[in-house]
């Protein structure tokens, strides 16, 4: 890969930066619709990062420019027009100074509707929370007690700033900035996310936890998440999002890389429930996302995902499970309903010996609503005594919507054992009936099934977002049958 | 407590109920008998309120109210429950989460609120122990690879912990071994009171020997063709049904 050099940024700034005289008239906190290198340039600048950082987002939008749209996945849309979508946005009036109590109230009450009261959570659940609202993080609690155990946990630019020798040796080393075009993308524009990273031995002694919402129109989102466990740290982190209806689409391409190295282990749990869209289809948020992690010796790394929002999904968390007994684990629930499609799964790659990976796959689909699971376990020729066991089902309501399961499997080692297992089912009216017959409503049976059929992934979120996944599964499906 | 006239009804333009009639008062035990396919569980199922029935004539009234335009779960709030004969498996759902549901959903449509989590534990105790049922069973998904038995059982400890006003019992026998049978009719029978009524569906007279009836209904071809005491079981254990049906075409 040709590098893009401190010269040729250079050479670069030389040409461009007065020729439009840009950077000076950046006064409105989104800026102008497009996407161009003064563009990121600008976002590099706003954001006063190293030189480092810009040669690294310019050298990811070379690499974008001259990639195309993948097309294989089973979603029909729109594509986006990339340069239609303004590439940063910041909630007007932000103090870095401010604590969680200076939040603009309005803002605490939007949260509150949604059911995300930050105050309770914070006070019962014992959970850190890196606010961020379109990209651009307004509060940050708990900071005092992760530091005196030597976690950091604060919005990526920050990092950037204060860690930059962290960041510079792991960002893009799990999704390299050329990995795929959203991956490139958002290596060029990324507006902001979180870091995290615990130190060797530490048992991160509660949740962290991100909660995104996308909250102006027409502005892209681009998330960053770079999660490093040291050897033998311990973390679980938790990500939910919640987005107010929307007329128009809108694109959401995160990443998310997370490292564990030696005898290191990360939970990661996502809770998404983006708007998919009004029941003709119409609005609703594209979301195309990579989420890897990397497993060094005896690490473990799970993701678990609960997925009920956006129009179009893409979006396959993934292990790469380096080290010799290295442990990946994936488990899903990815509801669509109307005229909602998703492409999930996952990929577990299997190079170390005695590699172990899990996938519970579970998909519900309602309306008219098209599911796809894909998953891909791959394991290297040098992968000695590799294991996986997957599991796909699939639920149906109605004769409209589709499920569909891609497995595939590469295995190049003879002592590979890799399962796979998969149902289809379909909520019945006896069952219905049944519940009816106990005084149970219609509506609240078909939540009833859906979680019995989710319990499995259910069970592996911690208790509250659990319970606000139960609520969310149930929330979503509403009005799904006629 | 139930009134049912000259009630009609049909499945995909077939007809099954073709005018049923008959009175259930509180404090009395039904028993409604009759050969396969006579259409005994429709009947339950049309009262329960089974969307898939279309009702073609005649009323169905609960305690003076007309249960026509009431959903089936409505019908169960008003305390009409129904043991299935084929109950079915809901994976993933614990008997205990299902129960607290239904509990709680009733008590939501009478505008109560939810029970208290250590209520709903002694009665889950207490009723289970009515019922002999282990409680590691509870914790078990609904009906799912539970035996024949263990279903049946399973029905009547739902029963036990809504206390319906009107329980129709489809086939609760069928299924269970001697001892079992005795367990759960027992357990049936502490839970009648003269407030409410039980109607068992049945093939056998073992079953009305612990749960007696006041009346024995003979149900054919849609119809009550014959209705009695309890002494009509023993005489149709003994004869069958041929002697009714030519009673009812001569
Ligand atoms: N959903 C349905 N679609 C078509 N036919 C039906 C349906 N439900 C019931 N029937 C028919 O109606 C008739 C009565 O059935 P029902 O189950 O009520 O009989 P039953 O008296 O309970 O019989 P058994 O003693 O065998 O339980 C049968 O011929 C049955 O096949
Ligand atoms: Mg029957």
């Amino acid at each position: 890969m040709s590098k893009y050099t401190e010269d040729d940024l250079r050479e670069e700034l030389k040409t461009k930066e007065y020729e439009y005289g840009f950077y000076t008239d950046i006064e409105s906190e989104t800026f102008p619709i497009g996407l161009n290198e003064d563009i990121v340039r600008a976002i590099s600048k706003k954001k006063e990062e190293p030189e480092w950082m810009t040669a690294w987002r310019l050298e990811a939008f070379r690499v974008w420019e001259s990639m195309e749209e993948p097309d294989w996945a089973n979603v029909n849309y729109t594509k986006p027009d990339f340069q239609a979508i303004a590439y940063y946005s910041a909630p007007k009036s932000i103090d870095p100074n401010k604590t969680l109590d200076d939040v603009d109230p309005d803002l605490l009450a939007m949260y509150k509707k949604l059911g995300i009261s930050v105050d309770e959570q914070k006070k019962m659940n014992n959970i850190a929370m890196d606010i961020v609202v379109d990209s651009v993080s307004v509060a940050t609690t708990f900071k005092k007690t992760l530091a005196e155990k030597g976690i950091i946990f604060m919005p990526i630019s920050e990092a950037i700033q204060e860690h930059p020798e962290l960041v510079k040796k792991y960002i893009g080393t799990v999704v390299p900035t050329k990995d795929n075009f959203y991956a490139a993308l958002n290596s060029a524009v990324f507006s902001d996310g979180s870091f995290c990273y615990i130190p060797k031995g530490v048992k991160c002694p509660m949740e962290l936890s991100t909660y995104f919402r996308i909250n102006q129109a027409g502005t892209g989102q681009f998330e960053r998440t770079l999660v490093i466990a040291d050897e033998g740290s311990y973390v679980s982190y938790l990500e939910g999002c919640t987005a107010p209806s929307r007329d128009e689409n809108q694109l959401h391409a995160a990443v998310v890389e997370l490292i564990a190295l030696d005898d290191a282990e990360i939970k990661y749990s996502t809770v998404q429930n983006w708007f998919p869209g009004n029941a003709e289809g119409k609005g609703g948020v594209y979301n195309f996302v990579t989420k890897r992690g990397l497993c060094e010796k005896n690490a473990k790394i799970s993701w678990t995902q609960v997925e009920t929002g956006s129009a179009v999904t893409w979006k396959y968390p993934s292990c790469v499970l380096k080290g010799d007994n290295s442990v990946g684990e994936f488990y899903s629930i990815a509801v669509t309903n109307n005229y909602q499609q998703a492409d999930t799964g996952t990929k577990m790659i299997h190079l170390g010996k005695n590699t172990k990976s899990t996938i519970i796959s579970k998909g519900i689909s309602a309306g008219k609503s098209q599911n796809s699971y894909r998953g891909l376990v791959q394991v290297s020729s040098r992968a000695e005594n590799a294991r996986n066991f997957s599991q796909c089902d699939s639920l149906l309501m109605g004769n409209e919507c589709g499920a569909h399961t891609f497995p595939y499997i590469e295995a190049n080692n003879k002592s590979a054992m890799i399962e796979h297992e998969a149902t289809t089912s379909k909520i019945g009216e006896d069952q219905i009936f049944y519940c009816n017959q106990r005084g149970i409503d219609t509506e609240k049976a078909i939540a009833l099934i859906v979680n019995g059929f989710s319990k499995d992934v259910l069970n592996k979120l911690p208790m509250e977002f659990a319970v606000e996944a139960q609520k969310l599964l149930e929330i979503s499906l509403e009005g799904s049958v006629g | 407590m139930l009134q049912i006239n000259d009630l009609h009804a049909s499945v995909d333009d077939k007809s099954i109920l073709r005018g049923i009639n008959l009175e259930v008062k509180a404090g009395e035990v039904h028993a409604i008998m009759g050969p396969n396919g006579s259409g005994k569980s429709t009947l339950a199922s049309v009262i329960a309120g089974k969307e898939e029935y279309e009702v073609e004539k005649g009323q169905i009234v609960l305690n003076g109210e007309d249960l026509e335009d009431l959903a089936a779960e409505e019908r169960a709030h008003k305390g009409i429950f129904l043991s299935f004969q084929y109950p079915v498996e809901i994976p993933g759902v614990s008997v205990t989460n299902f129960i607290k549901t239904a509990i709680n959903e009733t008590r939501k449509a009478k505008g109560l609120e939810d029970m208290p989590a250590k209520d709903m534990l002694k009665l889950i105790r207490e009723k289970s122990e009515l019922l002999e049922i282990d409680r590691k069973f509870l914790s078990r998904s609904l009906n799912e690879g539970f035996s024949g038995g263990e279903k049946k059982r399973n029905e009547i400890f739902q029963m036990a912990m809504l206390e319906p006003k009107l329980a129709i019992l489809d086939e609760t026998d069928s299924g269970l071994d001697i001892d079992a049978l005795r367990i759960v009719a027992n357990g049936v029978n502490k839970l009648k009171s003269k407030d409410n009524a039980v109607v068992v569906i049945t093939h056998y007279q073992r079953l009305l020997d612990y749960i007696v009836p006041d009346f024995v209904h003979v149900l054919l071809d849609g119809r009550i063709v014959k209705s009695g005491g309890k002494e009509l079981a023993h005489e149709l254990e003994e004869k069958g049904y041929d002697w009714i049906k030519e009673e009812v075409n001569a």
